[in-house]
């Protein structure tokens, strides 16, 4: 199945979810509108043409104060078919949120973890979101463009 | 230089920076909280393992990972493609040679040179990625022997290991962080002489395989110790991500290297081993390091066809520069891109986000086959007996150093 295949599909069972195309990048990307994520995901999971049984990575970007938008990528694979899709989404940077895919995909659990450690991105539903490579009492969120660490932790100065 | 104390030590700030899952007001009668790590010798670095336990079984097992993050995505945000090379050795410091081939394949991917490499160049690659594995593998199996407590195969894998070692340090310089693979070439050619070195390594590697296998695989205390314990389900483990030799372990032939076919591997001959059960269940502890075993027998035959390709068709010559395709200045165009590769652990990915403007990489991330593969740790040791947990949690194989990234 190639892209515009699996896009029509997407159409046909939820219109309004594909809102553009990436061409450029490889796999090539499907641009989806946040609130249908985790329908357009159930989809993919589900049908039997798709199939796409392996979620492989959970990328958050983070684009800048100038652009003020936060992204997140999945990256999807399916085993029987031999297919790559990538799947984008665009935030609002002030408040960062997405539904979690841990219902279908339980390796969402740790990756969405790491996006939330190190970019500050809501993901609604997952059932234990909590800080994964940081201390729990680490203040900020790393990877953000405009990040600014900490002076002191625990007495130790933080700047090298 | 002051004398002032830097750190500030209040004694529950372990508990502050990394809060335990389960409070002790919210345990039921026979529950208990076992805490193992961060410094226990068969984590095999810095990783608390918080195990909520009922009499001698398990309910739940809560990693707590973190110890070793040294902000790889973070750096490499302000390093140049090229200077990232270092940093992606320290991740998977037990097989930098495969990180470094899975990474200037992703970077020479988006500047379109893929296909402009030489041949030479890519067979020197897989000759020293499929070293690499080896010794990846021999520290898989030996530490793995020795946590479940036969210290003899630890040695002997180590100093099996070590001729490796030797051959890469020849190669480049360095014993474990090497920086050999460059985009776009290689640092240097092989030495002269290595070749036939190499055939003498894998003459003298093949025997030592067969006394691997009868001393630990099908030891009778081995595979008791084994066998029908930490079974992984095949759906659940493509569901939790995991690859590698735990996802073959668990019975499908799910091989990076023949699905992707990526380099030169294709022109290669060598099968791919996958759990059979042949003493339990599969996808049992025992599977998985069968599965090692066997991939070593795998990368032997890959390596002898490579000598016989470099001592062929691609003879070294005078002419020949392994650095004559590396960019002075590398600017790919602005695009996003996910490569994977075959790690010795698993499906090692990274994605990139170049935005066409400058030689630094807008984003990195790694995606780390043992960081995923970990997390499926508290599904498999559910209802087994503590015993077992240090034997379920060797057989998945991680490193540290690319956990935490």
């Amino acid at each position: 199945m190639n892209i515009s295949e699996i896009r029509e599909l997407i159409n046909k069972a939820i219109p309004q979810a594909v809102i553009g195309e990436d061409e450029k990048s490889s796999p090539k990307a499907l641009i989806i509108e946040p609130g249908f994520l985790k329908d357009v995901c159930k989809l993919l999971f589900s049908n039997e043409k798709t199939y796409f049984d392996m979620l492989s990575c959970i990328t958050g970007i983070d684009n800048g104060v100038e652009i003020n938008t936060m992204e997140v990528a999945y990256n999807l694979y399916s085993i029987p078919f031999d297919v790559h899709l990538m799947l984008k989404v665009e935030l609002p940077r002030e408040q960062p949120q997405i539904d979690s895919v841990t219902e279908i995909w339980k390796t969402a659990d740790w990756q969405e973890r790491e996006a939330y450690d190190l970019l500050g991105i809501d993901f609604i539903g997952h059932p234990d979101l909590r800080r994964i490579l940081l201390p729990a009492d680490w203040e900020g969120h790393p990877l953000k463009k405009d990040y600014k660490h900490q002076k002191y932790y625990r007495g130790i100065k933080v700047e090298y | 230089m002051s004398n002032k104390i830097q750190y500030q030590y209040e004694p529950d700030n372990l508990i502050k920076s990394e809060p335990n899952k389960f409070k002790e007001a919210d345990l039921k009668s026979e529950e208990f909280v076992i805490n193992l790590g961060p410094q226990h010798p068969s984590t095999h670095g810095v990783l608390r393992l918080e195990v909520l336990t009922e009499g001698e079984t398990i309910k739940d097992v809560v990693p707590h990972l973190g110890y070793l993050h040294r902000c790889f995505e973070k750096h490499a945000e302000s390093l140049p493609y090229n200077q990232i090379i270092p940093y992606v050795d320290r991740m998977d410091y037990l097989a930098a040679m495969n990180s470094e081939h899975a990474y200037a394949m992703g970077v020479e991917r988006m500047l379109g040179i893929e296909d402009k490499i030489p041949k030479r160049v890519e067979f020197i690659r897989v000759l020293v990625a499929e070293l690499n594995r080896i010794a990846s593998h021999f520290v898989a199996v030996g530490t793995y022997a020795m946590d479940i407590g036969a210290f003899t195969p630890f040695f002997w894998m180590i100093r099996d290991r070590e001729h490796i070692l030797r051959m890469l340090e020849w190669v480049c310089g360095a014993r474990m962080l090497y920086n050999y693979i460059w985009v776009g070439g290689l640092f240097y050619d092989l030495p002269v002489g290595f070749e036939e070195r190499c055939r003498e390594l894998v003459a003298y590697l093949s025997p030592k395989i067969d006394e691997l296998e009868s001393l630990v695989i099908n030891n009778k205390i081995f595979v008791e110790r084994t066998a029908n314990v930490g079974v992984l389900p095949l759906d659940l483990a493509i569901n939790y991500g995991v690859t590698g030799p735990m996802l073959r372990g668990s019975g499908l032939k799910y091989d990076l290297r023949k699905v992707d076919s990526y380099s030169v591997y294709p022109e290669l001959d060598f099968n791919i081993p996958v759990g059979e059960g042949k003493m339990g269940q599969v996808g049992d502890c025992w599977d998985r390091t069968d599965v090692r075993v066997r991939e070593i027998r795998e990368s032997l035959k890959i390596i002898s066809q490579c000598l016989d390709q470099l001592m062929g068709d691609h003879k070294r010559t005078r002419e020949f520069d392994p650095q004559a395709l590396v960019p002075k200045k590398i600017r790919p165009a602005k695009q996003d891109l996910y490569v994977r590769a075959e790690n010795p652990k698993g499906e090692l990915g990274y994605f990139f986000r170049a935005d066409g403007r400058s030689d630094i990489p807008f984003r990195c991330k790694a995606r780390s086959c043992c960081f995923v593969n970990l997390s499926v740790i508290s599904e498999i040791s559910k209802g087994a007996m503590m015993a077992d947990l240090i034997a379920i949690f060797g057989s998945i194989d991680i490193v540290l150093g690319e956990v935490d990234r």
